[in-house]
């Protein structure tokens, strides 16, 4: 399990408490982001959006907006430039005449400044062939079908054993519905780009999680050589998985910059971003569990239900964690998905782990009531040493130990049964738990390290900081394994001009990239160890790729784990639920920063808190386009929402998920925080939200229903009828 | 956004000739919701009208008990004015409960009286709004958003009257000043407001030049009672779900006389004058003031989304009375 | 176009502007002064705050004319450094409180603001307004920094910033 690092070098870098590098630009507003980027000669573009779900655009009259003083050019279907590859519909801007959502970009317009660019998007005029719609995932749906597989490791539906046959043998049952609504990222940066062409060469400023792999779209997109495009994304102010496939606005300001001639910018609105930016799709859930009257688990069921748009392949697999939190001899897990004439959802912080757990992590609370135990107890009874899944050992868990730090740091032992009433008999006080888990991936990347003739350091990579502290990360790793001062050690990143990297994203950016940056200042170590430590005058460098060491076959199952504690109080009269405190406690392997590790770590439950109480998408089914499209109808959750969070971990190195004994912290935070809250506000009330957000009208609604339980059970004690 | 003429005025008449002469002005004072609507696309004026010149920001507390508003009073400066707070608390806490700091900044107690509905079609060009777009249909009343008026509500329009002020205004007998093309007029803030109706597109009484001077509220000693409770869907910077404002008169264990308002729930503050009836001259009980709202909730017409605004409603009446009167 | 007179940051700019402009886009693209940002536009973020005569504003939804109509002094988070880092920018660093650092600006310049108000005993709905100069407690900068939106979920290492050079 937990292994011991030896490190040869060394400098204390790795673990020590640093702040940011970019600190000071980012407190100044002398940071530069993609849209504060001026370049002279700069036009600017805006969207016309598609006013229907689904059919074609038959005409597209710009007449009105090309007449409009400074208009330079309006771009649609039958005036652009054909692109070179045109198989991802959602980036292959105005190809084809067939509209598939609302919202979908059917034309734009080029102009001398935004203010003219939007009032003149409006006056373009377009004709279409409407054809009927759905945008409503329906687990009876007749088109239902099945996830598609992702490899042999992840194919989308498991089973071991007979789960129909244990269930209906076991003691103890829960079989419960949940749902998610779709979320959106809403990174406080909206999508933009800055783009232009020179000599044949495209350059662009990008809203990315990976300018590398953003590079090479582009280059497929137009079938230009990868060496002629360049993507720079010095700062990002958030992504959370919306910036990570390129999105629309990135093709449509490189054609506009084409069409126009000159460098142009486009920044969505924060109504557009809830189109075209991703979303999380929403899920129905169903998880049936079996237990002997101890809480053991005999039978595990977990399917879900989710969508995806006409023009998207993405599947989010909300069952996907259920295969490793909890040992049981009978297990299956399934995903069913439903194609609809809606924007195509993406990756969002933690897919399938964040929506998947609230279901699984409500269901253990139910059972944990159902049996009469402890919710802390019962998880620690299903603990697992082997992947279930995989039968692999895990490379390190430590479940246990968060559940057990957590429950001592929290005060769970007083935890009250009845609750704690609020003052003056408004309400109660709950506690409740969850478990966290996220898989650990690495993807290939390759570094630079570089010393000059006075030991000073230079790290090149293409990797990104879209506020995860990358900067300071690397080159704290390229510090301790040089075995130099940190301050000797400066870090390039943000520019797909450096040696390419993945994206910031799925908890992967840091242990990959700094993969690379360990084996890169390791071939220089060794270059200056066969040198005798002697700096030459130009001073040395060396490179790293790491496609080979991580095409090795796993010996272990990789995952982070964690333990959530939340304390809520309920106002039975307004039915406000605010959050009063919540803990984290995980196991994230070694931390090469503190400071920056808590702040994501602390991010992510904070965004949890978000999601379990605030956060809703809403789509009109007549229309085909959310309502909650702007940050006062989709409500993300203010400062007032978010009490005291706490995060912390336990010891833990784990040298099989990276050469520095880290995993990735990205993602992990969000997983539980939301079946905390709900187990919490179940313990104060008795009411059971299966339905996310916690507002006043779900707790309304888990309030009726928890009546009608209670009437039936009092019938059925009576011996009548139900 | 089209281009606009851009005016300001330093007398009172100077504006209203200006809005006068110009069907397609308006006017503008901390432009909070006006740049909104320029921006969605859901206003085209032609020339604005900025009344920020005008002498109307004083708040002056009379020695009658009364309190005189000017109209471009900023919604921060009158819930921390000090008389507003000792006399009419439940203003300050209706400001306080709304929007953010920066928007109670800006935002004027004109402007917070005229601001217009945020109900998702309305703010939406490509959807049918009968008070965006006269006749043509409104995509609310049947649809499932939980975001529709539970009263007050008309075939033409279900939209929910977004202000907290309001609710509170008109819980304190607030009269509205304005000046008109023909003179100065006086209008109760409870008449202010319109029912939609068949004329959704108008949201108040107000014809195209009428510009609100100020806001007077009349002594009203038993002001000094009263309470503002709003519940959102945040814990700050949310509209109403439910609010509710109301002042109390005790006399012994009696109501002797009460005002009562909802937000959140009507196409207008809905001033809960049946529920009132009920309470004036009955005790303070829990049950009592439950009968209240439920009087006046009977009337609620629901869907299956805002089904639950009514048990929210009656109970955050009940909890906010007892609380006014000191029984919580 | 109209020609303002704009004070920013102590200093008078002659601009030509475009009479739709926001005070945010006046900034960002007349000025350079690209520090606050366009967040949503609609001010639901408070990523574009700024200060006018002191008060913190959206400045997405204001517009440049009329703060130079009113002959207003504009501060930007630019601004706030001209004497050396202001206290809060160092408290900010000191608690890590941001990621992206896209909403810091409009953070620092609504933390400065609000430090100000609590000073003249303004009142906030989180102690009401009954309360005479509440303590700056940890729920009371909570509710008056609620008009600042933070996504990568820093608002915990935000107040403690805040608490740290509060009096």
């Amino acid at each position: 399990m937990t292994q011991a690092v030896v490190r040869e070098a060394g400098s204390g870098a790795l673990g020590a408490a640093v702040p940011r590098r970019e600190a000071p630009d980012k407190v100044t507003g002398r940071a530069r982001y993609t849209g504060d980027v001026a370049l002279p000669g700069l036009a600017y573009v805006a969207v016309v959006p598609a006013a229907i779900a689904h059919g074609r655009v038959t005409a597209v009259r710009p007449e009105r907006a090309l007449a409009h003083a400074g208009v330079l050019a309006v771009i649609h279907g039958g005036a652009c430039p054909r692109l070179h590859q045109t198989s991802d519909a959602d980036l292959a801007v105005f190809q084809s005449s067939s509209v598939t959502y609302l919202g979908q970009f059917v034309a734009a317009v080029v102009a001398e400044s935004p203010q003219i660019a939007r009032e003149a998007a409006r006056m373009v005029e377009v004709d279409y062939a409407v054809a009927p719609h759905r945008v409503e995932l329906d687990t009876a749906a007749a088109d239902l079908h099945r996830s598609p597989d992702r490899g042999p490791h992840f194919p989308t539906d498991c089973s071991h054993g007979d789960v129909e046959a244990a269930l209906s043998h076991a003691p103890v049952r829960v079989d419960a519905t949940y749902t998610t609504p779709p979320y959106h990222h809403h990174a406080l940066e909206p999508h933009g780009t800055v783009a232009y062409w020179q000599a044949g060469g495209l350059t662009v400023h990008e809203t990315t999680q990976g300018p590398s792999g953003t590079r090479d779209i582009l280059a497929r997109l137009f079938g230009i050589s990868p060496d002629r495009v360049r993507v720079i994304a010095r700062h990002v102010g958030g992504g959370f998985g919306s910036k990570a496939a390129p999105k629309a606005q990135l093709a449509l300001a490189a054609v506009a910059a084409q069409v126009a001639g000159r460098p142009v910018k486009t920044v969505l609105t924060r109504e557009q971003l809830s189109v075209v930016a991703g979303y999380r799709t929403p899920t129905i859930q169903r998880v049936r569990l079996g237990a002997e009257a101890d809480g053991r688990l005999s039978a595990v069921s977990h399917v879900a239900y989710e969508q995806t748009s006409m023009t998207s392949d993405h599947a989010e697999y909300a069952a996907a964690p259920t295969r490793t939190m909890y040992a049981a001899p009978h297990r299956e897990t399934r995903h069913w998905r439903e194609r609809l004439h809606v924007p195509s959802p993406t990756w969002m912080r933690a897919p399938g782990e964040c929506p998947g757990m609230f279901a699984l992590e409500s269901a253990m609370d139910e059972l944990a009531h159902a049996c009469g135990i402890d919710p802390v107890e019962l998880r620690l009874r299903n603990d697992t040493a082997n992947d279930p899944h995989s039968g692999l050992p895990f490379s390190s868990r430590n479940l246990a130990a968060c559940l057990r730090t957590g429950a001592e740091r929290f005060g769970w032992a007083e935890r009250e049964s009845p609750p704690a009433q609020l003052a003056g008999g408004r309400g109660f006080v709950g506690m409740g738990v969850a478990a966290s888990t996220i898989p650990q991936y690495r993807f290939p990347s390759r570094a630079n390290a570089q010393v000059d003739g006075r030991g000073r350091v230079t790290v090149r990579i293409a990797a990104v900081d879209i506020g995860t502290g990358a900067r300071t990360a690397l080159a704290q790793i390229a510090a301790d394994t040089l075995g130099v001062g940190l301050d000797l050690v400066a870090v390039e990143v943000g520019d797909s001009a450096l040696p390419s990297a993945s994206w910031a994203g799925r908890s992967s950016g840091t242990t990959s990239w700094g993969t690379a940056v360990v084996r890169a200042c390791e071939a220089l170590r060794a270059e200056m160890a066969r040198r005798g430590g002697a700096l030459p005058s130009g001073g040395l460098e060396a490179a790293s790729d790491t496609l080979d060491e991580l095409a090795a076959p796993r010996t272990h199952s990789q995952h982070a784990f964690g333990a959530q504690f939340a304390e809520v109080a309920v106002d039975t009269v307004t039915r406000e639920v605010r959050v009063s405190r919540l803990l984290g406690v995980f196991a994230i392997g070694r931390v090469i920063n503190p400071v920056t590790v808590r702040s994501q770590l602390i991010g992510g439950m904070t965004m949890g808190v978000s999601m379990a109480l605030c956060e809703e998408g809403v789509l009109d089914p007549r229309y085909g386009h959310f309502h909650t499209r702007d940050l006062a109808a989709y409500r993300v959750a203010t400062f007032a929402d978010v009490p005291e969070v706490e995060a912390c971990w336990v010891d833990e190195e784990d040298v099989d998920t990276s050469p520095m004994g880290a995993k990735g912290v990205g993602e992990i935070g969000i997983v539980g925080t939301a079946a905390a809250v709900a187990n919490a506000v179940h313990h104060a009330t008795g009411w059971r939200v299966r339905d996310l957000p916690i507002n006043a009208r779900h707790l309304v609604e888990a309030e009726a229903a928890a009546g009608r339980e209670a009437a039936e059970g009092d019938r059925a004690a009576a011996g009548e009828p139900g | 956004m089209k281009p606009f003429a851009y005016e300001r005025p330093s007398s009172v008449p100077e504006a209203v000739t200006l809005v006068a002469e110009e069907p397609g002005a308006v006017y503008v004072a901390g432009g909070t919701n006006l740049l909104d609507h320029l921006k969605l696309g859901i206003a085209a004026p032609r020339l604005l009208v900025d009344v920020t010149g005008l002498p109307l920001n004083a708040v002056e507390a009379l020695p009658d008990g009364g309190i005189r508003i000017g109209a471009n009073v900023r919604n921060a400066d009158l819930a921390a004015h000090p008389e507003v707070r000792r006399r009419r608390p439940v203003v300050s806490q209706a400001l306080l409960a709304g929007a953010s700091p920066q928007l109670r900044n800006m935002a004027t107690v004109a402007g917070n009286l005229v601001q217009r509905t945020r109900c998702p079609y309305f703010q939406n060009p490509a959807t049918p709004c009968n008070k965006r777009q006269p006749g043509s249909g409104c995509a609310a009343a049947a649809s499932r958003t939980e975001h529709r008026a539970l009263m007050g509500a008309s075939e033409s329009c279900v939209a929910v009257h977004p202000s907290d002020l309001a609710v509170a205004l008109c819980a304190v007998d607030a009269v509205v000043c304005v000046q008109g093309r023909f003179g100065p007029r006086r209008i109760p803030v409870t008449a202010l407001h319109r029912l939609p109706g068949a004329h959704p597109e108008r949201d108040t009484v107000l014809d195209h030049a009428d510009l609100i001077t100020g806001v007077e509220l009349p002594p009203l000693p038993m002001a000094t009672r009263s309470r503002y409770r709003k519940v959102g869907d945040r814990a700050s910077f949310s509209f109403a779900l439910v609010s509710v404002a109301v002042v109390v008169d005790l006399e012994g264990d009696a109501v002797r006389d009460t005002r009562i308002v909802f937000g959140g729930l009507a196409t207008k503050p809905w001033r809960a004058r049946r529920a009132e009836a009920v309470l004036r001259g009955g005790p303070v009980t829990a049950d009592r003031f439950a009968a209240a709202a439920l009087t006046e909730l009977s009337d609620a017409r629901t869907v299956e989304a805002n089904a639950y605004k009514v048990p929210l409603a009656r109970d955050t009446l009940v909890a906010t009375l007892l609380d006014a009167c000191g029984r919580a | 176009m109209e020609n303002i007179t704009l004070d920013v940051n102590g200093e008078r700019h002659f601009l030509t502007v475009d009479i739709r402009m926001s005070l945010l886009d006046a900034l960002r693209d007349s000025l350079g002064l690209t520090g606050a940002k366009a967040g949503c536009e609609r001010g639901h973020c408070g990523c574009c705050t700024v200060l006018v005569d002191g008060r913190r504003v959206y400045s997405c939804l204001t517009l440049a004319v009329a703060v130079a109509g009113a002959g207003a002094r504009v501060v930007t988070v630019e601004g706030l450094s001209r004497a050396g880092p202001h206290r809060l920018q160092k408290a900010f660093i000191a608690r890590d409180a941001f990621q992206c650092g896209f909403c810091t600006p409009g953070q620092l310049c609504s933390a400065v603001a609000m430090l100000d108000e609590a000073s003249r005993e303004r009142p906030s709905s989180a102690s009401g307004p009954s309360s005479e100069g509440p303590a700056l407690t940890e729920t009371e900068v909570r509710e008056r920094m609620s008009g600042n939106l933070c996504r990568c979920g820093a608002y915990q290492n935000i107040v403690a910033a805040i608490m740290d050079v509060a009096p």
